[in-house]
């Protein structure tokens, strides 16, 4: 039981298309079955009479009237409905307020809204990462290749390319940059000098720029170069860019690289560029062979905080336990082993280099260094920089398993990374029994960073975690810590 | 020495992918620009790494280069509407009991309840038969041979059926001599475009032969040919964009005509019957918009190497593409369902699937292309304000080679409608070319029951870049 109602306004013109979408915006409110407003030509008055929305009024209309037909559930409701329609009729246009242009769908769309852009930053997943990056570079852009799972044979391809157009391609896998001051994806706040890195990976190259900053120093730029740049198989085709990029900027006047030891081939390669580049330059390989480093021809450290310690000036050692105090705290006396729990894979691995220094084997004796980081546990799971919960179940383990004597953890600050990284380890903490293993931790950042370096470290301490103030520094103490019930 | 001045400047950045990246830019002031990056539709291998090849320095160089020549070709185009002459003159291949269609090529069985409205009345018009069911029963014992328009110079809107005693609009490309050929649109409602098929369809069509086409040719070819270049760039000033929209462009066309159709020598009756059939429909320079595109398109074919679209149609059921470096190879897929409003009394129920060979129109940059010239015909796109019409143009500029120089749009600061759709950009950006279209009733003979927007397949552009690989290689 509908009634149908019409209405007509004379000498009244909107284009057919704005009333079509009124008569669809009518047809939507509640009450209505159906909402028609057409210009009173013959044929729209052949079409509302079919669809039986026509009354006399609307018989009588012309060409030059504007005809509002409505059918709703009864007559009040289509007077109402008549109303209403006469309303947004009259209603005001939208301004053309803000600027509603949606973003570019390409990287070439997005060239042509900003001519100027240099960089493009491309975090895709990587099944179309290498495709993107080759449209970027296409494009005459520099690229930052955040994804991970791109071939060795697409990162050789797009680096020949790169190189051909003399365009820089930082990655795959590069998590960390800084360039002129400006630090990209997961960097830390910084001070600005006159040191260039050039680093393999990310969490390397965030710890040599922290302690750099810690000691008063600063990067001119941190290029990355990508975990496989220095093998053979790939030949160092952006460390070669990265370091001729370093050799002509005015603002840098060291080279640092720091990466896990080269293919042999590339090895020599890299160390004949670094000592011919005409500015001083030294090296981080962590692991490196003691033979291999004495004979390269730059300074070539085994660890990042030892690379550090070359430029600040303070020896291995020091640099190594700079900052542990002489500890009262011992494990319980059953406890033997080291578990470090990492979500930095270079931290991890320089974790690894100092225990075995320290006579800490992992592998042996139950000792373990875990990158939570790593491929296999974040498939389809975030990365533990991004969520630091993934690492809470592991350490809770960690920290109920009786012969566990000390977990060693970092905790990485900077953009990108969670908005309070110490919490979930606090919270583990406060959730353990009162024995427990000794927990070693270090933090990776600065107070500049939005984290506040200060604040996660008291809040650690105030948890009962032990701070050290390097990366490797915790890894020595940890192992220092665990031996104590073996020391002769 | 590298002269790049990333490090000398510090990034401006190009963002694609994780948005908190860009976001902790933006925090600091410095430069970033978002992209909003979409992978693209296919997980086929195969089409991918066919993109990559073509993609990959050793051929862009190549492609680049064969495509400004595309482009070029299609910037350069100078298209003169120039005669009206029966079909049998016109096309040497159009056969007795052969009908041209609308679209890729498609047989009886498979074409839709317009399409086969359409083809009974255009038999009883030729007078192969003398009733429609007759008509009806001779297209499916396989008498009449049924060919794409496309095939013989031709353009056709909706079903396009094109035989040998209608009247064809003429256009003539003065950059490279060649010519199309289109009907003449006849009007709104109960036509043979939307599948009509009864006597006042089939008279009118007698009457367009009989009265108009002679006159409008007369006119033509006394005016020396009328610059369709020139109509089209004053129309997008004036909020026409040549596919939905193309009531100034048919003012326009008819105020060049209006002296020499007067001295063409019709009785003022007959001349005052064919100036309101002209003036009373909106959409008559549509037909002279598609036979323009064709006319620019065609010399693009030759062009090889190159990854540009050189047509885009459909016939009810399919939609296909030809693209310049794999010559006349069709790559087709089914049409998609148009997505827009629809007239009192009809909806989506109701609708045909996509049909025409009005897509030249995109093909040459306008219609759905132009949108950004046509903010009414926005309020198609969902809830689309008209300031959103703009958009569409930015995005199809992202599919495409160039702009057009002479076609601006003053809303985009006079920057040029998008010219050449590369089927690369197509397939890597999981973005399709958009079109407005009308929407006819799925019942032969109805009529148009609204309008609306609809998108290429994707799937014919993923064809074309496997087959445009493999022509490249060979």
């Amino acid at each position: 039981m509908s009634a149908v109602a019409n209405r007509v306004r004379s000498g009244f013109y909107l284009d057919s298309v704005a009333l079509m979408r009124l008569s669809a915006a009518l047809g939507a409110e509640a009450g209505i079955d159906e909402a028609v407003l057409m210009i009173g030509t013959e044929t729209n008055r052949d079409l509302m009479r079919d669809a039986g929305l026509l009354t006399g009024i609307g018989e009588a209309a012309g060409p030059a009237d504007l005809i509002i037909a409505v059918r709703a559930v009864d007559e009040i409701a289509a007077e109402q409905a008549l109303e209403l329609a006469t309303t947004k009729l009259v209603a005001g246009r939208d301004v053309l307020g803000a600027d509603t242009a949606a973003r570019p769908r390409t990287i070439a769309g997005a060239i042509e809204v900003s001519p100027d852009a240099n960089l493009a930053l491309i975090s895709v997943p990587g099944e179309f990462a290498a495709a993107e990056a080759q449209r970027a570079l296409a494009a005459g852009l520099n690229v930052m290749l955040f994804s991970d799972n791109v071939s060795v044979d697409d990162e050789v391809r797009l680096k020949r390319d790169a190189a051909a157009r003399g365009l820089l391609l930082m990655g795959p896998d590069c998590g960390t940059a800084w360039l002129a001051g400006t630090p990209l994806a997961f960097a830390n706040r910084v001070r600005r000098g006159n040191i260039g890195l050039i680093a393999a990976s990310g969490t390397g190259a965030q710890e040599v720029a922290v302690l750099l900053d810690r000691a008063g120093l600063g990067i001119s730029h941190g290029l990355g170069v990508g975990g496989r740049d220095l093998s053979d198989a790939v030949g160092a085709l952006s460390t070669r860019e990265a370091l001729q990029r370093l050799v002509d900027d005015p603002g840098t006047e060291h080279i640092l690289l720091i990466s896990k030891p080269p293919g042999s081939a590339t090895a020599r390669q890299v160390f004949e560029w670094l000592a011919n580049c005409g500015k001083p330059a030294s090296a981080c390989l962590l692991g490196v062979d003691a033979a291999l480093a004495a004979e390269a021809p730059i300074p070539v450290a085994d660890t990042l905080s030892g690379a550090v310690a070359a430029l600040t000036g303070t020896s291995q050692d020091e640099a190594d336990t700079t900052g542990i105090a002489a500890s009262d705290a011992q494990p319980g006396t059953r406890r033997t082993q080291v578990c470090g729990l990492y979500t930095g894979g270079t931290l991890a691995a320089e974790a690894v280099v100092v225990l075995a220094r320290a006579g800490v084997a992992v592998g042996d004796d139950g000792h373990s260094v875990t990158d939570l980081g790593d491929d296999r546990f974040t498939r389809g799971r975030p990365h533990p920089m991004i969520e630091p919960d993934v690492r809470a179940a592991p350490l809770a383990a960690a920290l109920a398993d009786p012969d566990i004597a000390v977990v060693l953890l970092d905790v990485v600050l900077g953009l990108g990374a969670h908005a309070d990284p110490a919490m979930t380890v606090i919270e583990c903490m406060q959730a353990a029994g009162e024995d427990r293993p000794l927990v070693v931790a270090h933090v990776c950042g600065t107070d500049a960073d939005p984290q506040n370096r200060s604040l996660q470290v008291a809040a650690l301490e105030a948890a009962g975690v032990i701070v050290a103030s390097t990366n490797a520094a915790g890894a020595t103490l940890a192992a220092r810590l665990a031996r104590q019930d073996r020391a002769p | 020495m590298s002269t790049d001045r990333l490090l000398s400047d510090g990034p401006r950045t190009v963002n694609v992918g994780l948005d908190l990246f860009a976001n902790d830019l933006e925090a600091d002031g410095h430069p970033v620009i978002r992209v909003d990056w979409r992978p693209p539709q296919t997980r086929d291998r195969a089409v991918l790494s066919a993109l990559a090849r073509l993609e990959s320095p050793d051929h862009a160089g190549r492609m680049t280069a064969a495509n400004d020549t595309a482009a070029a070709r299609m910037i350069g185009a100078q298209p003169f509407l120039v005669d009206v002459v029966p079909a049998h003159e016109a096309l040497p291949g159009l056969d007795d009991r052969m009908i041209l269609h609308a679209g890729p090529p498609v047989a009886w069985d498979a074409m839709c309840g317009p399409m086969r409205g359409a083809v009974a009345g255009a038999i009883v018009f030729e007078g192969w038969a003398d009733t429609l069911d007759r008509a009806t029963a001779l297209a499916a014992s396989g008498a009449i041979r049924f060919e794409p328009n496309h095939h013989h110079d031709t353009v056709g809107p909706m079903t396009g059926l094109t035989t040998r005693h209608m009247p064809l609009l003429v256009v003539e490309n003065r950059a490279h001599g060649n010519r199309a050929y289109c009907t003449i649109n006849e009007g709104l409602g109960k036509v043979m475009r939307f599948g009509g098929n009864d006597a006042s369809v089939v008279s009118r069509l007698h009457w367009l032969a009989r009265e108009l086409a002679p006159l409008l040719g007369t006119a033509l070819r006394a005016s020396g040919g009328i610059d369709l270049g020139n109509i089209i760039a004053r129309g997008l000033a004036m909020g026409d964009e040549m596919h939905q929209r193309n009531v100034a462009c048919t003012s326009l066309l008819l105020r060049e005509l209006a002296p020499a159709l007067a001295r063409a020598g019709a009785e003022p009756d007959a001349l005052a019957e064919c100036l309101a059939f002209m003036a009373g429909n909106d959409q008559f320079f549509l037909n002279v918009a598609m036979v323009m595109g064709k006319a620019i398109m065609d010399p693009v074919r030759g062009v090889t190497g190159s990854s540009v679209v050189t047509a885009m149609c459909r016939n009810g059921t399919d939609f296909g593409i030809r693209v310049a470096g794999t010559g006349d190879r069709w790559f087709t897929a089914p049409v998609e369902m148009p997505r827009g409003l629809y007239f009192p009394g009809f909806t989506e129920a109701d609708a045909n699937p996509d049909m025409g060979d009005s897509t030249i129109v995109e093909t040459v940059g306008l219609g759905g292309f132009a949108m950004a010239a046509s903010p009414a015909v926005a309020g198609f796109v969902g809830a689309g304000r008209a300031s959103e019409a703009l958009d569409f143009t930015r995005r199809m500029w992202e599919l495409t080679v160039t702009r057009n120089p002479q076609w601006t749009i003053p809303a985009l600061d006079f920057a040029g409608v998008p010219t050449g759709i590369d089927i690369c950009r197509v397939v890597a950006s999981g973005m399709t070319p958009t079109i407005n279209t009308g929407i006819a009733h799925r019942e032969p003979g109805v009529g148009q029951v609204g309008a609306g927007v609809v998108n290429a397949p994707m799937a014919c552009f993923e064809q074309a870049v496997v087959a445009l690989d493999a022509e490249l290689a060979r």
